[in-house]
């Protein structure tokens, strides 16, 4: 049909472009359109809710974050969810960068073995092994609270962010071992030459070099760790311990019944706001990043 | 050299932590998602019992199980075809066409792909919202998107394809960017028109790629769908929501049958392996070079 178009010449052809317009607009639209809306909705009073969805807001009713904020506690799982996700980035890179290093640049025996243990760790998937990671934390306390007398595993930011990390291991190790492995060896056989133990040799001279695949690393679980909510839900059932996302959904849930609507929306853009100027700031490197082997899911 | 005593002690300790952390919270895990399927267990209480493959064979005769798993393959079929063609196509658009905000469009298409399942269930919650929803009020109905058992799941197929496409799209314009701008110039000058370069020269030549992302749309739509029903409809109206993953948990938490909810586990498990392998197998071509 776009041959035949074609060959009638330039009016086919501006018809053409036409119709890509209209189809790559509408679905920037369908994107922008309800993320722009919900900005508009925080900002609604709760009344306006009751009327026209699409009308623009009377005021710029701020109070819906201050509620969202204090009341609904918004505040204190935006501080769990900035600890959860800095602490388990921390873990993450602190474990990964060293083994990815060691798996990709040194031959000894076991190497292989491992390397397919982390590969295979790719299509463990957290949504599978959730349930027993609770348990094993729910044992863990129980057992800890007859000899010791108080639990330790469930409910504890650091645990949420160990887990986090571990399960980041498998991708961050694949992506992190690629990069490593297309470094010339010459800079490490310098080094050894020089006298630096491995040690330096690894976080002097190898570690700046990675940074590129390092923030590629870092970019993506921070999207992982923020926007995450199973794992959070599952293991801090605490209502002070909670993390964004699933204070999110509890706003959610409880707005169906109390008519919170603005504090809700708030809410929402409060989740979303971080990643969306990380996002802006970043678009190039996340996009390019993401085709060095994405997996996600 | 003096390096060699120290080299292997480096590498254990380097690989150390990680092994360790990857052995704690991954393969034990993994594991016990396995042995907990041949446990009757109620989790809190601390009374295991042994049964073998009852909780498999309970499985067979439980109806929202079977359709549990009716929506899942419906969401990776529906899913998949729609998004890999409409991202395939806007990839195609964008990387072939010389238009203007070329850069902004694939900004925008990406942008639904960083935000929380969270976000977008509740984004999608008001525009699905029976009363005061955004969609209704275009339709001009009342029409119940979320509540009605017909329409849940193609509800969540539109929310589930809208976040993916940009994701794919992205990883579609990479690959095509690396398709020689020369093979192109040849079949313009022996006059094949746009539909006949996109079938003929772009989608062979990624065709490694695509191959790639159809086992993604198998085992991310998988779970996904757990997020997005979770997030959007915990399975209501009534269980009709349901699929593998969710309805996992509900046995897990909500029902306190671990044991039950974990050979759902093995099964979703083994079913994502072989679809995956059936779909690799049946799309497999020669390379193409370029």
């Amino acid at each position: 049909m776009m041959e035949k178009k074609k060959r009638k010449g330039f009016s086919g052809e501006t018809l053409y472009k036409i119709f890509i317009y209209v189809v790559l607009a509408a679905l920037a639209l369908s994107i922008l359109v309800p993320v722009a809306w919900v900005f508009m909705a925080s900002v609604k009073q709760n009344s306006e809710f009751y009327g026209d969805p699409w009308s623009l807001p009377l005021g710029v009713h701020l109070q819906n974050f201050a509620d969202a904020w204090g009341e609904a506690r918004m505040g204190d799982y935006m501080l769990n969810s900035v600890i959860v996700t800095a602490l388990g980035l921390a873990l993450l890179l602190v474990v990964a960068l060293p083994a990815a290093y060691v798996l990709s640049r040194f031959k000894f025996k076991t190497r292989k073995f491992f390397n397919v243990c982390f590969m295979g760790g790719l299509f463990i998937n957290v949504n599978y092994i959730v349930v027993p990671i609770f348990l094993m934390f729910v044992n863990g306390d129980r057992f800890l609270t007859q000899t010791v007398g108080s639990g330790f595993f469930v409910n504890n930011l650091f645990m949420v962010a160990l887990v986090y990390a571990s399960t980041a291991l498998p991708f961050t190790i694949y992506l992190l071992s690629g990069y490593f492995s297309t470094l010339p060896v010459a800079y490490e056989e310098a080094a050894y030459v020089d006298g630096a133990s491995y040690f330096r040799t690894m976080t002097r001279i190898i570690m700046p070099m990675a940074k590129p695949s390092i923030i590629t690393v870092i970019l993506f679980n921070f999207l992982s760790f923020w926007n995450e909510y199973i794992i959070s839900m599952t293991l801090l059932t605490d209502p002070g311990s909670k993390t964004l996302p699933v204070g999110l959904m509890n706003l959610m849930k409880s707005q169906n019944a109390a008519a919170q609507y603005g504090q809700m929306y708030a809410g929402l853009v409060l989740v979303m706001l971080p990643t969306l100027i990380l996002y802006i700031c970043v678009q190039k490197k996340l996009t390019q990043g993401m085709t060095l082997g994405g997996l996600k899911g | 050299m003096d390096h060699q005593k120290g080299r292997g002690r480096f590498i254990f300790l380097c690989l150390f932590p990680a092994v360790l952390l990857f052995f704690i919270f991954m393969i034990i895990p993994t594991f016990d998602v396995f042995r907990m399927s041949l446990f009757k267990w109620g989790g809190y209480s601390n009374t295991q019992t042994f049964v073998g493959l009852q909780n498999f064979e309970k499985l067979m005769s439980d109806g929202k199980f079977w359709h549990s798993m009716q929506n899942t393959i419906l969401l990776i079929v529906v899913v998949t075809i729609v998004t890999f063609s409409l991202s395939l196509l806007f990839a195609g658009i964008l990387s072939r066409e010389k238009i203007r905000g070329q850069n902004f469009f694939r900004i925008v298409f990406y942008i639904p792909n960083i935000l929380s399942v969270v976000v977008i269930a509740a984004i999608f919650s008001a525009i699905y919202d029976a009363k005061h929803g955004l969609l209704n009020s275009l339709v001009g109905q009342e029409i119940y998107w979320l509540g009605s058992k017909d329409l849940v799941i193609w509800a969540l197929i539109i929310a589930m394809v809208w976040q993916a496409i940009g994701y794919y799209m992205v990883m579609y314009m990479a690959s095509m960017a690396s398709i020689p701008e020369s093979i192109y110039e040849s079949a313009n000058l022996e006059g094949a028109g746009r539909v006949r370069q996109f079938f003929q020269i772009t989608i062979p030549l990624i065709w490694t790629n695509i191959r790639t992302t159809l086992t993604f749309f198998i085992i991310s739509t998988i779970n996904l769908s757990f997020l997005f029903v979770k997030a959007m409809t915990n399975g209501n109206p009534n269980g009709a929501s349901h699929v593998f993953l969710s309805y996992m948990y509900e046995q897990a938490y909500t029902n306190s049958s671990y044991g039950y909810g974990m050979a759902i586990g093995v099964i979703v498990f083994l079913f994502s392996f072989a679809l995956s392998g059936i779909v690799n197998a049946v799309t497999k071509r020669e390379p193409l070079e370029f």
